[in-house]
C-alpha cells in the first residue's frame, strides 16, 4: 500500500516541476494557470511555541529565530559562501577593525511608519546590554566599549551606566561604533538578531514589545495565538533588498515532528523544518525532489571533561590518547546507518559554510583507522583506568549514536565505553555547568556569526563561554589572541586556518560530524531554501495559485 | 448528609496543601536550574542570571516561595507567571484545560456508552460465544499500547481511506476529536465493559433477583433496575476515578494527534522545571479527583439504598 501511494507521490512531483517549467518562460500570460505564482499567497510553516517573548535581545532558539528572521532586518546579512551583504546598512567601513562607521540606507521604516534611524539602533544595543533588562543575549555587546558600565560581570552588580561610550550617533543615518579592541569579524557579527534596531514605541512598553514586536523587516507582525500560530503578513513599504516574494507567513504550530510530517502529505502545513527520525528513511521517496537535504553551519562533537580527575590526575592527559580515541571512531558507517545519513562526517572543527572553512582541519585525526588508534593510544600512556564514559541527555535522540560511538572504540582500541545518560537536558546541562562530567560529554555548537573563529576562539579559548570542559593551554591562547586583533578579516580567518590544523596537537575536543537539514515541503509552494542556521529562507518563497 | 458533604469538603483543605507542598518541593529537588537552562548550551554571565531569578523571586528562601505562591493563589487566583516567557500561568491553564476537558468528556461519553453496553451482553450472555468474543475483544485492547492503537487508526482512517485528518489542527474541531477520544478512551472501556460483565453475572445469580422473577416483574424491568442498578457500584468507582487519569494521563494521545492540552503541558513543565505551573496543573488535577470521589460516594446512596450518610 505505501509504495502505491509513494509512486503516486513521485509522479505529482514530476508534474509540477514540467508546469514549473513549462510556464517559466511567458509568466505574464498564464496567469490563471496552475502552477502560476500568486505575490501574495500565504504559506505556512511548522513551528513549535517559541520559548521566549519575542524580543530581540532575548530570542536564541530556533522556534523564535524563525519568526524574529521575518520580522526584524538587520544591518547586514552573510550570503552562502560567508561573505556580507548590506540590508539595512549602505556601508559598514573600518579602517582598523577597531572603529566602525555604519551609514544607514534612507528612508527606511518601522511597521509603525516611524523612520529608521541611528538612534534606533544604538539606543536598541543600549536597551539589550543593559543588565537591568536581564536580555539574554546581552554578551554580544561584550566588545563594544563601556560595556562593562552597563552590564558588570558579577552577580548582582548594578549598572552604573545606561549607555555605552563606543556608540556615538553623527547624524540621522550614520553612527560610530568603538570596540575595545580590534575585532576583524565583527562586522559579520552584526547580522545576528540582537543587533537589529527597536522603534521608539518599543521602550514605553517592552513586555507588549515582546508580545507585538514592531519590527523593520520584510514582514510585520499579525497575530499570535499562543501554542495555536503566529502570522506575519508582508510589508508593502519594505525598503530593503530581500522583498518577500509571498504575502505572509502562518506559522502552525505542532507538538511533534511525526504530526507535521503527516500534515505535509495531507496538505495542511507547506514548509518543515525538520524530518521527525520515524520519517527519515521514507521521506525521500515520499517527498521526491520537494525532500531536503543540505548541510548548515553546526557540528557535533564530543568534548572532554578537562576538570574530571581521570585526565588530569596524576598529570595532565596526553592529546595523543585523544587523538587515537578520535581515530577509533567510525563516522561513515555511524551517520550512515544510525543517524540515517542526516549528519555528514566531519573532518575538522570549524563546520561548512562558514568563512574559512578548511578540507580536513583536523589535519586526519577524523579518519577511522583502528590500528593507528591503538598505536597512539599506548604511545599516549594509555587511557588512565582504561574506561571512558560520555555524558548525553536521553531526551534528545543522542542514545543510539552514543552507544554506536562506544561499540567503535570498544572495538577498536578495547578502551571501554559506556554511555552516561542523564534524563533530560536540564540535568545533563547542570552536571556540566557545576564540572561534575566524569569523562566525556557530548556538546555541539551551531554558528553564531559565519567565521571559523566563531568555532574557535568562542570554543577553545581559556574562559570562553563555550568552553565548559576547562580546556586551557597558554600556547593555544596567545595564538588565539593574536588572530583576534588581526588587523583585517582575511588575516583573521587566514590565521584561525593554521590554528584549526594545529588543534590536532592539542586535541580540545573530537569533532564527530556536520549538522545536515532534513526538511521537506509542499506541491503548493517552490522557491524553498534554507539558510545557514537551518531555517527555511522566508522571503524567497514563491506560492502558486 | 448535608452534614457528611460539609465534613468531606473541609477534609480537601489539607490534601489541597499537602499534595502542593509536596509537589512544590519534589520539583525544587530535581536536579536542573530552569533560569540557567533558558540558555541552553550557550549559557549567560552570572550577572544575568541573577538579575532574571531575582525577578522572578527565585533567589527567596523555598519556604517563602511557597508562602508566596500560596498566598497568591489564594488570595487573589493568581498563578504566577511562567520562568520561561513570562506569560501569566492562568492564562496557560485556560487554554489548556478547555481542550482537555472536551477530549476527556467525548472519552468519557465514548467509555461509558460502549463499554457498559458491551458489558451488558457479555453479561447477560455470559459462556456463550458473544460473551467470548467481547472477551477477547476488550483484551486485544487492553494488550495494544496506546501510541500503537493511535497510529492504526491513523494508518487506516487518515492516510487509507481519508475520512479523517490525521491531526487534530489549531481549531480544535469537536469532529476532529472523535478519533483521538476513541484511542484514549479504548483502554477504560475495556476495562467497564469487563467490570459490568463480572459484576452483572454473578448478580444475576443473587436472592433478589430471584425474588423479582419469581413476583412476575417483566424481563426489562428486572434487568433495567434490579439488576442494573446493583451491578453499577463498581462501575461507577472505576469511571470516577478514571476521569481525572482521563484528563492528566492523556501524554501519549495528545502528542500523537497535535492536541495541546493538559499532558503536554505537565510533560513541557517538568521538563522545563517550570515549578509554579506544575503545581497549578496538579493542584487544579487534584481537585479535579477531590470533587469526583465525592460524587461517586454520593452516587454509591442513590444506586444501593443500603447505604446512608450521617
Amino acid at each position: 500500500m505505501r509504495g502505491a501511494k509513494s509512486a503516486k507521490w513521485v509522479t505529482g512531483a514530476i508534474i509540477v516541476a514540467l508546469a514549473a517549467t513549462a510556464c517559466g518562460g511567458g509568466k505574464s500570460d498564464s496567469g490563471d494557470a496552475k502552477g502560476a505564482v500568486d505575490p501574495n499567497g500565504i504559506f505556512s510553516v511548522e513551528l513549535g511555541e517559541p520559548e521566549k517573548p519575542l524580543l530581540t535581545g532575548d530570542t536564541m532558539e530556533s522556534n523564535g529565530s524563525a519568526v524574529m528572521a521575518g520580522l526584524f532586518s538587520t544591518l547586514v546579512d552573510y550570503k552562502a559562501d560567508g561573505s556580507l551583504e548590506m540590508i539595512n546598512a549602505e556601508s559598514v567601513t573600518t579602517t582598523d577593525s577597531k572603529t566602525w562607521t555604519v551609514k544607514l540606507k534612507p528612508g527606511w521604516t518601522f511597521h509603525d511608519g516611524t523612520p529608521v534611524t541611528s538612534k534606533s539602533y544604538v539606543d536598541a544595543w543600549n536597551w539589550n546590554a543593559n543588565v537591568k533588562n536581564a536580555q539574554g543575549l546581552s554578551s554580544w555587546f561584550a566588545d563594544i566599549k563601556g560595556y562593562d558600565k552597563v552590564h558588570p560581570e558579577a552577580e548582582g552588580a548594578k549598572p552604573t551606566a545606561d549607555k555605552m561610550d563606543g556608540l556615538t550617533v553623527v547624524d540621522e543615518t550614520t553612527f560610530k561604533i568603538e570596540l575595545t579592541k580590534a575585532v576583524p569579524y565583527f562586522g559579520h557579527k552584526l547580522a545576528y538578531i540582537v543587533f537589529a534596531p527597536l522603534a521608539e514605541s518599543f521602550y514605553k512598553d517592552p513586555v507588549a514589545g515582546g508580545q507585538k514586536p514592531v519590527g523593520n523587516g520584510p514582514y510585520k507582525f499579525k497575530s499570535w495565538d499562543h501554542k495555536k500560530k503566529i502570522e506575519i503578513t508582508r510589508y508593502d513599504a519594505y525598503k530593503g533588498p530581500n522583498k518577500a516574494k509571498n504575502g505572509g507567513v502562518v506559522f502552525k504550530n505542532y507538538t511533534t515532528l511525526e504530526a507535521a510530517y503527516e500534515d505535509l502529505k495531507s496538505g495542511n502545513v507547506d514548509v518543515l523544518r525538520q524530518i521527525a527520525p520515524k520519517d527519515l528513511p521514507v521521506y525521500r521517496q515520499d517527498l521526491g525532489d520537494r525532500a531536503v537535504d543540505q548541510p548548515y553551519s553546526a557540528i557535533q562533537t564530543i568534548a572532554v571533561a578537562f576538570y574530571a580527575d581521570q585526565w588530569k590526575k596524576p598529570k595532565a592527559i596526553d592529546p595523543k590518547v585523544i587523538q587515537g580515541l578520535s581515530m577509533a571512531i567510525d563516522r561513515a558507517t555511524i551517520t550512515k546507518t544510525v543517524l540515517q545519513g542526516t549528519r555528514e562526517p566531519a573532518t575538522g572543527w570549524v563546520a561548512k559554510g562558514v568563512l574559512g572553512f578548511q578540507e580536513d582541519g583536523g589535519a586526519g585525526v577524523t579518519k577511522f583507522d583502528p590500528a593507528k588508534a591503538k598505536e597512539l593510544i599506548k604511545a599516549g600512556g594509555g587511557v588512565p583506568g582504561n574506561k571512558i564514559s560520555i555524558q548525553f541527555n536521553a531526551d534528545g535522540g543522542h542514545k543510539e549514536w552514543v552507544d554506536a560511538v562506544c561499540n567503535s572504540i570498544q572495538q577498536a582500541t578495547d578502551v571501554q565505553c559506556v554511555g552516561d545518560g542523564k534524563p533530560d537536558f536540564q540535568a545533563d546541562l547542570t552536571a556540566r555547568k557545576t564540572k561534575q562530567v566524569k569523562s566525556l560529554y557530548r556538546s555541539g555548537w551551531v554558528l553564531d556569526y559565519p567565521v571559523n573563529a566563531n568555532f574557535v576562539s568562542d570554543l577553545f579559548r581559556t574562559g570562553a563561554a563555550g568552553n565548559q570542559g576547562d580546556f586551557s593551554n597558554k600556547e593555544l591562547d596567545a595564538k588565539i589572541a593574536k588572530a583576534d586583533s588581526a588587523a583585517t578579516l582575511d588575516e583573521s580567518v587566514k590565521q584561525f586556518q593554521a590554528i584549526e590544523k594545529d588543534l590536532v596537537n592539542y586535541m580540545p575536543s573530537i569533532p564527530l560530524w556536520y549538522y545536515k537539514v532534513n526538511a521537506g515541503y509542499s506541491e503548493k509552494v517552490s522557491g524553498v531554501a534554507y539558510g545557514q542556521d537551518g531555517d527555511p529562507i522566508l522571503t524567497g518563497v514563491e506560492v502558486k495559485k | 448528609m448535608g452534614r457528611y458533604v460539609a465534613r468531606r469538603l473541609l477534609q480537601m483543605i489539607p490534601v489541597f496543601l499537602g499534595t502542593t507542598l509536596l509537589i512544590f518541593l519534589m520539583v525544587y529537588s530535581l536536579p536542573g536550574d530552569p533560569v540557567a537552562g533558558m540558555f541552553g548550551d550557550k549559557g549567560a554571565d552570572p550577572a544575568t542570571l541573577a538579575k532574571i531569578r531575582h525577578d522572578l523571586g527565585l533567589d527567596l528562601p523555598l519556604w517563602q516561595q511557597y508562602w508566596n505562591y500560596m498566598t497568591d493563589i489564594i488570595l487573589h487566583f493568581d498563578f504566577g507567571t511562567q520562568i520561561r516567557n513570562g506569560r501569566p500561568i492562568t492564562e496557560v491553564l485556560g487554554e489548556a484545560f478547555p481542550v482537555t476537558l472536551q477530549l476527556a468528556a467525548l472519552a468519557f461519553a465514548f467509555e461509558l456508552v460502549f463499554g457498559i453496553g458491551l458489558g451488558i451482553i457479555a453479561g447477560l450472555k455470559a459462556g456463550r460465544l458473544a460473551d467470548n468474543a467481547i472477551l477477547i475483544f476488550t483484551l486485544l485492547i487492553i494488550s495494544i499500547p496506546v501510541f500503537v492503537l493511535g497510529f492504526i487508526i491513523k494508518m487506516v482512517f487518515a492516510f487509507e481511506l481519508g475520512w479523517i485528518e490525521p491531526n487534530v489542527s489549531n481549531d480544535q474541531l469537536v469532529s476532529e476529536m472523535i478519533a483521538p477520544a476513541i484511542v484514549l478512551g479504548g483502554l477504560s472501556l475495556a476495562y467497564v465493559a469487563r467490570l459490568t460483565r463480572t459484576s452483572m453475572a454473578e448478580n444475576l445469580r443473587a436472592d433478589y433477583m430471584r425474588t423479582a422473577v419469581a413476583k412476575g416483574l417483566p424481563r426489562r424491568r428486572v434487568i433495567g433496575v434490579h439488576l442494573m442498578r446493583n451491578s453499577m457500584i463498581p462501575v461507577v468507582t472505576f469511571l470516577g476515578t478514571d476521569i481525572g487519569a482521563l484528563m492528566g494521563g492523556a501524554v501519549v494521545t495528545e502528542r500523537i494527534f497535535n492536541i495541546k492540552g493538559v499532558g503536554g503541558l505537565i510533560a513541557e513543565s517538568i521538563t522545563r522545571r517550570e515549578g509554579s505551573t506544575l503545581v497549578g496543573l496538579v493542584t487544579i488535577l487534584v481537585i479535579i479527583y477531590l470533587v469526583t470521589s465525592l460524587l461517586i460516594d454520593l452516587l454509591y446512596a442513590v444506586l444501593d439504598p443500603r447505604i446512608r450518610y450521617a
